[in-house]
């Protein structure tokens, strides 16, 4: 009896291993957090990202979607940090799984959760009222450069990254503008309509109606090359007709917001193949690259290790900036 | 103003198919289930339909999800009225007079009041949408936080200002519900505030969770005290002849009808949104109305004010959201998500681009609540019935009820707990006779009176007078400035009519 017993422990023990070697799944729900609330651009991304998995049948387990947007996404992101080694939660979110603990109390570290993937990096342009005085990116910082503290800039939070952005260009081109913090990009877009402020610098999702309807003007964008060419925004301009800013001679080479996926920490190895292998394939089907296309944001792949190096590159230049700033939080 | 009828007409010939009815009809009657049954509530219910839609043409899809957005309001109403616990923000007014006449055994009159109210509210906000539609995208693209002050103040005002009661304890539940409102991540600093280190208020504090614990749970200890072990099940009529008459009834409330309704008009285009446009209405009524005085102890009026005013401003919201691109609720930023995915951009030139995508949901709005009038009227004599049951029935019912309603806020223990902390918070406050409401007013707006402030500050670089820098924005203030003072004139007022006239009745004993 007792020779039974200790056979089916060493069963037991090794059963997991061997199922580790065949290949790991999932063997229960999946859920994919939102550390944005619903409607904005995290909660899109998690949400195609499960329409392409379940159309493609590319896990064997259905997905839940939870949206824990508190806090900036501190809800979220602490949520699975706190459920490490679990392989079937993980959390998709921006840089602000390692920008925001630098700038607020919150209650992870960066290299607390597991990168997976990075799948799409959404693009930052200047963008600026109807009928502004100036014509160009060039002429909107001489203007700056005359009237210091007096030009009106709009965007997310504070210390979130469109102020990053927003400081990085005073530096760059040395001028100072007056930032005012909104809920969301949104919502700074529709301040730019109205005129409120004389510019942003949003994404081309959140801005993109306010541009159609002639109610804001993109001046250029922060990218090392232009935008692929697609069909025509408005009745003369599409994206590629927008310069860069440093051919406007805003020395900014690029800034770019990721959409990424991270796990617990301590999850393992299998899994994170797993999940990667996953994403890739999703990154790859037809509806991906259309709704890449419809956010007009750039399609890229990264995997966990090339992830991890990123954020590691990208923290300690985001630590250095705040840390110019005065951001830091002690 | 006229040349938008051929587009609305267009319109109905989109929306009116039999097709697109059989979806409006599954949209409400799913709509009315989630808004009544705890645990899921319009914005998880929309999200979970969403999916579904993907494959429909975005008419047909935004028919379906409006419609349920429609159904879940008639719902939410219905939890308001029968167990005093508001499903959306923006149904706790309803508490107010709803719940006092389910009590008093008219559940049947209450429930048929709302939804003909709620009907009525959301006709004119539509009529409003249709004439008025690009005017009021171009006016509320005149509001900068200047101005968003400005109406947030005035919100504030006639609620407050109107109130009955002791002043001091109104401030100082106004004082919690501003404190509770600032936990969590301030947007003007980017940094925590009040969170003590604890993970869990770095979320902030739902109002939801607030709201549930300090209606619903409270009023169940209240309830449980006044006849402990004997509550009688409350005996309520319940034909359909019952549910006729409360209809016929309500052309006597056309005042509190019409203003109420151009209320919700006035802060869903502003857009103050919904809740705050049903506290302003249910304090301008309270002020205004002959049966002000009645207000609270289950007044049909007082009913009236906040259900027309909700879903009035609910159907005009619907118009700064596709211009501008702007949610006033939980559930229209979902919606506003699909609209991406359906390949539509919200903002300025969806008017001109997507004719027929606006003008197709504006006329499903006529239809849509149409009907959703028509199937919550013929489910009142059905909810009016669950009061028959005995306490010890619906009581632990409405327990669970609450708790789970906490749990699909963020599917977070926490939630939980706090609901049970907010529900004795509740039954202290009215032990003690703090009033409620001015709290969850200053949670629903706290915040975002508080960013409009600080922004206009920025803008102004410290100036107070730049509330009063253009015409809009002063009148305004102005209005709201002197709502505040009222209770002072009026009481002055009564002093010096004490101090110089001779008491109208002399003693005559």
């Amino acid at each position: 009896m007792r020779k039974i017993v200790a056979v089916l422990i060493v069963v037991a023990a090794l059963l997991p291993v061997a199922a580790l070697a065949a290949a790991w799944q999932p063997t229960r729900p999946v859920e994919f957090v939102v550390a944005a609330g619903a409607g904005g651009g995290s909660d899109i991304f998690a949400r195609t990202v499960q329409s392409i998995v379940v159309k493609y049948k590319l896990m064997p387990q259905p997905i839940v979607v939870l949206n824990k947007g508190g806090g900036s996404g501190a809800e979220g992101f602490v949520y699975v940090k706190s459920a490490a080694g679990d392989p079937h939660k993980m959390v998709f979110g921006t840089n602000n799984e390692w920008m925001l603990p630098l700038v607020a109390k919150v209650g992870w570290k960066y290299d607390e959760l597991t990168p997976v993937a990075a799948m799409a990096f959404d693009e930052f342009l200047l963008w600026t009222r109807p009928n502004a005085p100036w014509k160009s990116a060039a002429e909107y910082v001489a203007a700056a450069k005359k009237r210091p503290g007096e030009i009106r800039m709009g965007g997310s939070q504070s210390k979130d990254t469109d102020e990053t952005l927003t400081r990085m260009i005073e530096k760059a081109v040395g001028i100072k503008l007056m930032y005012i913090p909104f809920k969301s990009g949104g919502e700074a877009a529709v301040q730019l309509s109205g005129e409120h402020i004389d510019s942003n610098v949003n994404n081309p999702a959140e801005n993109v109606g306010q541009w159609k309807g002639g109610k804001g003007t993109p001046l250029c964008v922060f990218s090392k090359s232009r935008l692929p060419a697609g069909p025509k925004v408005t009745a003369t301009m599409g994206w590629s007709d927008i310069p860069t800013c440093k051919e406007q001679g805003i020395p900014i080479e690029e800034y770019k917001m990721p959409r990424d996926v991270f796990m617990p920490g301590g999850v393992p190895e299998g899994a994170l193949a797993f999940y990667a292998q996953m994403f890739k394939k999703v990154s790859e089907t037809p509806e991906w690259a259309d709704y890449i296309a419809k956010t007009s944001q750039t399609g890229q792949y990264m995997g966990p290790a090339e992830l991890k190096a990123f954020i590691k590159a990208d923290e300690e230049r985001g630590r250095q900036l705040f840390q110019e700033q005065g951001w830091l939080v002690k | 103003m006229l040349d938008n009828l051929p587009l609305l007409l267009n319109g109905f010939s989109l929306a009116v198919s039999p097709y697109n009815i059989m979806l409006m009809m599954v949209g409400v009657f799913l709509g009315i289930l989630v808004g009544v049954l705890p645990g899921l509530g319009a914005p998880n219910g929309v999200t979970l339909l969403m999916p579904l839609t993907f494959g429909m043409n975005p008419v047909s899809a935004i028919i379906l999800l409006t419609s349920m957005y429609w159904g879940a309001l008639y719902g939410g109403s219905t939890t308001s009225i029968l167990f005093n616990i508001p499903g959306e923000p923006s149904s706790v007014a309803t508490t107010f007079d709803g719940h006092p006449m389910a009590k008093a055994g008219r559940a049947t009159e209450a429930l048929t009041t709302a939804f003909v109210a709620s009907g009525f509210g959301a006709l004119f906000g539509v009529v409003v949408v249709t004439i008025l539609s690009s005017w009021a995208t171009r006016f509320a693209l005149r509001f900068s936080p200047v101005e968003y002050f400005s109406v947030f103040m005035l919100a504030f005002g006639s609620f407050v200002a109107f109130g009955g009661g002791s002043p001091i304890k109104a401030l100082v539940s106004l004082g919690l519900g501003f404190s509770w409102a600032s936990i969590g991540m301030d947007t003007v600093s980017g940094s925590m505030r009040l969170t003590y280190g604890f993970n869990e208020l770095s979320r902030g504090i739902n109002l939801l969770v607030v709201v549930i614990g300090l209606y619903g749970i409270a009023e169940l200890c209240q309830t449980m005290q006044a006849s402990p072990g004997t509550v009688q099940p409350v005996a309520t009529r319940l034909s359909p002849r019952e549910v006729l008459r409360a209809v016929l009834a309500m052309p006597r409330y056309w005042i509190a009808l019409l203003r109420s309704a151009c209320i919700g008009v006035w802060m869903g285009i502003t857009p103050g949104g919904p809740t705050a446009a049903t506290f302003m209405s249910y304090g301008v009524g309270r002020r205004f109305s002959k049966a002000g005085a009645r207000f609270g102890t289950g007044e049909p009026q007082g009913l009236v004010s906040s259900e027309t005013a909700d879903q009035a401003a609910g159907s005009a919201a619907m118009l700064p959201m596709l211009a501008l691109g702007l949610p006033s609720s939980a559930t229209a930023a979902v919606l506003l998500g699909g609209l991406m995915i359906w390949g539509l951009t919200p903002g300025p030139a969806l008017f001109a681009e997507r004719p027929d995508f606006v003008w197709g949901l504006i006329a499903s709005m006529y239809v849509s609540n149409a009907v959703c009038v028509i199937m919550a009227l013929t489910t009142v004599p059905l909810f009016a019935a669950v009061l028959r049951a005995p306490f010890n029935i619906t009581g632990p019912l409405i327990v669970i009820v609450c708790l789970v309603g906490a749990w699909t806020v963020g599917s977070n223990r926490t939630d939980i707990a706090m609901v049970l902390a907010f529900g004795a918070v509740g039954y202290f406050m009215s032990r003690l006779d703090y009033p409620v409401a001015p709290l969850v007013l200053a949670m629903v707006l706290g915040d975002r009176t508080e960013d409009a402030f600080r922004q206009s500050m920025i803008l102004a670089k410290g100036s107070i007078w730049i509330f009063w820098s253009n015409p809009l924005a002063g009148t305004i203030i102005t209005v709201a400035l002197l709502c505040f003072a009222l209770p002072g004139f009026t009481a002055l007022w009564r002093l010096a009519r004490r101090q110089f006239l001779p008491p109208p009745v002399a003693s005559g004993r």
